[in-house]
C-alpha cells in the first residue's frame, strides 16, 4: 500500500494497514512528517496523541518525507526527491493529500509581511521569528484561532483577529458544540489561550499597507467603517480548500465543494477506482478527527477488513457532522470576493493583475494571453482564488504535478 | 535546542535545528524572491504551494525554502 | 439568417488570423469562423520560432518570405518578438561538413548564416556539451509568441469590419456558402484554414495529425541565448516514421527554456506520453546535459497538421476559385503564416505571386 500524505490521515491509514501486515510506503513532500495540524514545531513538543502517530515506527513501514508526486497512473505514481525520481508501484493507494488555504486576492497581499493564516502558523512552527511583533490574524474560520495560539505560544503580540462571519452565527455555533463535547473542550481552551487578544466578528481586512514591507492593515468593520492598524505581521485566510489535483490527474471522480472539489468517496473511502482510497481534508474539509479515523477506514477497506472499517463509521460520520457545521458557520460573505481592485495582482507568480483577466470568460484563454495560471504554483494560489470569485474553473492537471526536475520527468517511462 | 549555522547572502544566521531555510531568511528580516515586475516577497503559505518563498540553496535556484530543513553550512542567495 | 462576404475564413488559428488579417487590409468584407479560443489549437502549443530550414527549396522559399513579413511586428507588444538568432549543432566533423553546402542554400534565398567552428559554437552557446564539432548561426532569427499574434491579427481584421463568428463551428461547405452549427449561413468565397481540421471540411485533402511535447522552464536568464537546434532536425520532421525526436530548445523573453522536439503519427490522444517525454528529454540532456537540473513547470502536447510531401496547402481547390485553403503547415505553421496569407492574397487578386505557388497548390499530385 502507498499512502500519499504523512499527516493525520495518511499514517492512521498507513499504521492501520502496517497491523494488518502490509507493507507500506508513505510519501509526503514535506520535511517532517505530521502534515499541517501536526506540524513539527521547532519550539514546542506536540501532542500526545500527535508524538505517538508521528512518532511510530513500524518495519513495515518506509516514509518517503521530502518528496512529491509529479506523476500517477494505473498503478505507479513518479515521486521525485532531493536525489532523483522513482517509480513506486502499489496494489492500494491512499490519497490524503489534505488541504490548502483559500488565500484571496486584496490590495497589498504580496507585501512582504502578508501570509496566510495557516501560513503564519506554519511558518512559526518551522522557526520563523515572531517574539514581540505585532500579528494581525484575518479572513475566516477556526484556522484564525488555532494560529493565533500557536503564535502567542511563539512569543507574537496579537493586535486583532477579524472574522468576516458575523458574530450570530459564530456563537450559534458555539452553542453547537455541546454535540461534540472534546471540541467544545478544545475551544475553551483555546478561548483561555486568547484572552486579552481584540476578536472581532463582521471584519474585513481589506487593504495591506507598506512601502517595501507590511506596515499597516485597513480593517472595515460590520458596519463599513475602516480602521487603520499597525502590525508586522498579517495572517489573512479564508478557510481551507481539498488537494484534489492528484486524484483528479489518476482520474478518481471528484464532485463540487463549494466553488472547488473533492474526492468522492463511499463509506469506505474507496474512490471511484476500487484500489484507490482517499481520505481527510481531501474528501472536504472534515478537521483532524475524521482524518485520523478515515485513515483507518480506508486502510481496513483496502485489505479486505470491511467489519473493523464499519465499526468505525458512526464515529467518522459525527466527526464529519461537526466539519459540516463548522463549514456553515463560516459560509464566506460576497464582499470578501470584492476586496481585489483592477490593479491587485491576481496571479502571484506571473504579477498579472485583475484588470488583465476582464476580457476572458475562459480560463485557458485568459491563461495563454495573460499567463495567469502558468507560474510555479501551476495555478494553486491563482486558480484557486479565481474559483472562489467565480470567474474561471481549474483545468484538468498534467505532469508534472509539482514543478519537478527534467531529469525527474526522464523518468516515467513505465508509466504510460 | 540545538541550532544550525547557515549563510543567507553572506551574512550568518543560527537557527534551532528542525527549522527551515524559510526561517533562516526571516530571522534576519529579509525576503525571499522577486517578483517578475520587481518587487520582494516573502513566504505566504508556509507548505510548498505558493512558491513565493523560493531561494537559490548551495547553488541551486528556484527551491522551495519552506520545504528544505536548513542545515550546517549551507549557502543561501535571496532574490532570485 | 444569412450573410454575405467577399471572403469566409475557416479557422482562426495564426494561419488562419494571418489571411483574415491581409484579406481585410485588401479591403475584403471579411468573416471569421473559428470554434474555440482564438490560436487555440496547434498555435497554442507552438514554439513560436521563426526558422528558415533549408532542405525543401519550397519551403524555404516561402520561409524566407514569411519571416521578411514578420519584420514588421519587431517591436509590437502582442509579437513578444525576441531576436535570439538560430544556432544549428553539428555532432561531429561529417555533419559539419554540410554546412557550408546549407549556408550556400541559405544565402541563396536570402538568409544570411554564418560557419561556426567549435571555439565559435560554445563561444556561441557556452552550455552544450563537450566534444561537439561546430554549427552554423542564424543571427537574425527570431521568436515569437503566437496565441498573442493571432488574437493581435484576428482584432486588426475586425478594426476594418471583419466579423468575427467566435465559438461557432463549420458544419458544411457548399457552393460559395458554409453552415455553422447554429444553423447560420455565410455566403461567399471560403478560406480553409483549419489546420487537421481541415480534412473533416475538405476530405479531399490529406492532412494528418502530427504529434509533439514540449517542457518549459522556470525562469533561468543567460543559461541559453540562441534557439539551438540540431542540425538533424529536418531528418525528425521531413521524414516520415512513426515516431522521431529531435533537439530544440528555445530561450524565451521570459527567461524560460523551451524544450522540444517529438513527433508521432497515429496517436489522437493529447495525453502527455512519459516514454515519448523521456526520448525527446534524453534527446535534449545529450547536446546540453545541464538541462537536467533545472526545473519544469509545465509539459504539454500538440497536433502539427501535416501533409504527405512536407509542404502546405496553398491556394485554390477548384476552377471556379471560390473554394481555397491554407493549411497543413506541419511544424513552420507560425514562420509561414504570413508569407502564406500574403501568397493567398496575390492568388485570389490575381496579382502576380511574390513566390512560386506552384509547389503549393492543393490539387498537386503527390507521389
Amino acid at each position: 500500500m502507498l499512502v500519499v500524505g504523512a499527516g493525520p490521515g495518511g499514517l492512521a491509514a498507513a499504521a492501520a494497514a502496517a497491523r494488518h501486515g502490509a507493507r507500506v510506503g508513505v510519501v509526503d513532500m514535506q520535511p517532517h512528517a505530521g502534515g499541517q495540524v501536526w506540524r513539527h514545531d521547532v519550539a514546542h513538543a506536540a501532542s500526545r496523541e500527535a508524538r505517538r502517530a508521528v512518532a511510530e515506527v513500524s518495519p513495515r513501514i518506509v516514509r518517503h518525507l521530502g518528496s512529491q508526486v509529479i506523476e500517477a497512473r494505473g498503478d505507479a505514481l513518479l515521486v521525485e526527491h532531493a536525489q532523483g525520481a522513482s517509480e513506486m508501484r502499489f496494489d492500494k493507494l491512499v490519497l490524503a493529500t489534505g488541504a490548502r488555504e483559500l488565500l484571496l486576492p486584496f490590495p497589498g497581499w504580496t507585501l512582504p509581511g502578508v501570509a496566510g493564516a495557516g501560513g503564519l502558523q506554519a511558518l512559526a512552527k518551522q522557526g520563523a521569528p515572531m517574539a514581540g511583533r505585532r500579528v494581525v490574524l484575518a479572513g475566516s474560520g477556526p484556522l484564525l484561532l488555532a494560529s493565533a495560539a500557536t503564535l502567542i505560544r511563539h512569543g507574537a503580540r496579537i493586535v486583532g483577529v477579524f472574522e468576516q462571519a458575523p458574530a450570530g452565527r459564530v456563537m450559534a455555533f458555539a452553542r453547537s458544540l455541546w454535540r461534540w463535547p472534546a471540541r467544545a473542550l478544545q475551544a475553551s481552551q483555546l478561548r483561555l489561550q486568547l484572552t486579552g487578544v481584540p476578536f472581532r466578528y463582521g471584519h474585513v481586512v481589506t487593504a495591506a499597507e507598506g512601502t517595501q514591507r507590511l506596515q499597516s492593515i485597513e480593517v472595515r468593520d460590520a458596519k463599513g467603517v475602516s480602521h487603520h492598524l499597525g502590525c508586522d505581521v498579517a495572517g489573512v485566510g479564508y478557510g481551507l480548500v481539498p488537494n484534489t489535483e492528484l486524484a483528479a490527474r489518476l482520474g478518481c471522480a471528484l464532485d463540487p465543494w463549494g466553488a472547488h472539489t473533492r474526492v468522492r468517496v463511499d463509506a469506505l473511502q474507496r474512490t471511484s477506482h476500487a484500489h484507490i482510497f482517499a481520505v481527510g481534508e481531501a474528501c472536504g474539509i472534515g478537521g483532524l478527527n475524521a482524518a485520523r479515523l478515515e485513515g483507518a477506514i480506508a486502510a481496513h477497506a483496502a485489505l479486505g477488513h470491511d467489519r473493523e472499517a464499519v465499526r468505525l463509521w458512526a464515529a467518522r460520520d459525527h466527526a464529519r457532522a461537526f466539519a459540516a457545521r463548522l463549514a456553515d458557520t463560516f459560509a464566506l460573505d460576497p464582499r470578501v470576493l470584492r476586496l481585489a481592485q483592477p490593479q491587485t495582482i491576481v496571479c502571484r507568480c506571473e504579477d498579472v493583475p485583475l484588470s488583465a483577466l476582464a476580457p476572458f470568460n475562459d480560463s485557458r484563454d485568459a491563461k495563454l494571453v495573460t499567463r495567469c495560471g502558468m507560474g510555479a504554483c501551476q495555478g494553486r494560489i491563482c486558480g484557486t482564488a479565481l474559483a472562489e470569485l467565480g470567474l474561471f474553473g481549474r483545468p484538468d492537471p498534467r505532469p508534472p504535478l509539482f514543478p519537478a526536475r527534467l531529469a525527474s520527468l526522464a523518468c516515467g517511462d513505465s508509466l504510460p | 535546542m540545538k541550532y544550525v549555522r547557515l549563510d543567507v547572502d553572506g551574512q550568518t544566521v543560527e537557527v534551532p535545528e528542525g527549522a527551515s531555510v524559510a526561517a533562516a531568511v526571516a530571522t534576519l528580516d529579509r525576503c525571499t524572491r522577486r517578483s517578475v515586475l520587481g518587487g520582494w516577497r516573502a513566504p505566504v503559505c508556509g507548505m510548498g504551494m505558493c512558491f513565493e518563498c523560493r531561494v537559490c540553496v548551495d547553488g541551486v535556484t528556484h527551491m522551495r525554502s519552506c520545504l528544505k530543513l536548513a542545515r550546517e553550512g549551507m549557502q543561501v542567495i535571496t532574490g532570485g | 439568417m444569412s450573410h454575405s462576404y467577399d471572403l469566409i475564413v475557416i479557422g482562426a488559428g495564426i494561419v488562419g488570423a494571418a489571411c483574415a488579417e491581409a484579406a481585410s487590409a485588401e479591403g475584403m468584407r471579411v468573416a471569421i469562423v473559428e470554434s474555440g479560443p482564438i490560436g487555440g489549437g496547434a498555435t497554442a502549443a507552438a514554439m513560436g520560432h521563426l526558422v528558415a530550414m533549408d532542405d525543401d527549396p519550397a519551403e524555404l522559399a516561402l520561409a524566407r518570405y514569411s519571416i521578411d513579413c514578420w519584420e514588421q511586428y519587431a517591436s509590437l507588444p502582442e509579437a513578444e518578438f525576441s531576436r535570439c538568432g538560430t544556432v544549428w549543432v553539428a555532432r561531429d566533423e561529417r555533419e559539419l561538413a554540410g554546412v557550408p553546402a546549407r549556408i550556400e542554400r541559405l544565402a541563396k534565398a536570402g538568409v544570411h548564416a554564418q560557419m561556426l567552428d567549435a571555439a565559435a559554437l560554445y563561444e556561441a552557446e557556452p552550455s552544450l556539451r563537450t566534444g561537439l564539432a561546430g554549427g552554423m548561426r542564424v543571427p537574425a532569427e527570431a521568436v515569437v509568441y503566437p496565441p498573442r499574434m493571432a488574437r493581435h491579427l484576428i482584432r486588426l481584421a475586425a478594426e476594418r469590419g471583419a466579423s468575427l463568428h467566435a465559438g461557432r463551428r463549420a458544419m458544411q461547405l457548399g457552393d460559395c456558402s458554409v453552415t455553422l452549427d447554429d444553423g447560420a449561413n455565410l455566403h461567399g468565397p471560403l478560406l480553409v484554414a483549419a489546420g487537421c481540421a481541415t480534412p473533416a471540411l475538405l476530405p479531399q485533402l490529406t492532412v494528418r495529425p502530427r504529434k509533439g511535447h514540449l517542457a518549459i522552464t522556470d525562469r533561468y536568464p543567460g543559461v541559453l541565448r540562441h534557439q539551438v537546434l540540431e542540425l538533424g532536425y529536418a531528418d525528425s520532421a521531413h521524414g516520415d516514421a512513426a515516431s522521431s525526436v529531435a533537439f530544440n530548445v528555445q530561450p524565451r523573453p521570459t527567461g524560460q527554456i523551451l524544450i522540444g522536439s517529438s513527433r508521432e503519427f497515429d496517436v489522437t490522444d493529447g495525453e502527455v506520453s512519459m516514454p515519448m517525454l523521456r526520448r525527446m528529454l534524453e534527446r535534449a540532456f545529450d547536446f546540453m546535459p545541464v538541462l537536467r537540473e533545472l526545473t519544469a513547470l509545465r509539459v504539454w502536447t500538440g497536433f502539427r497538421p501535416a501533409t504527405p510531401d512536407g509542404r502546405p496547402y496553398l491556394g485554390a481547390l477548384d476552377e471556379t476559385r471560390n473554394l481555397w485553403v491554407a493549411a497543413g503547415h506541419e511544424g513552420l505553421g507560425v514562420t509561414t503564416a504570413l508569407g502564406s496569407a500574403r501568397l493567398l492574397m496575390d492568388l485570389m487578386l490575381r496579382r502576380a505571386p511574390a513566390i512560386d505557388p506552384a509547389p503549393y497548390s492543393p490539387v498537386r499530385v503527390v507521389p
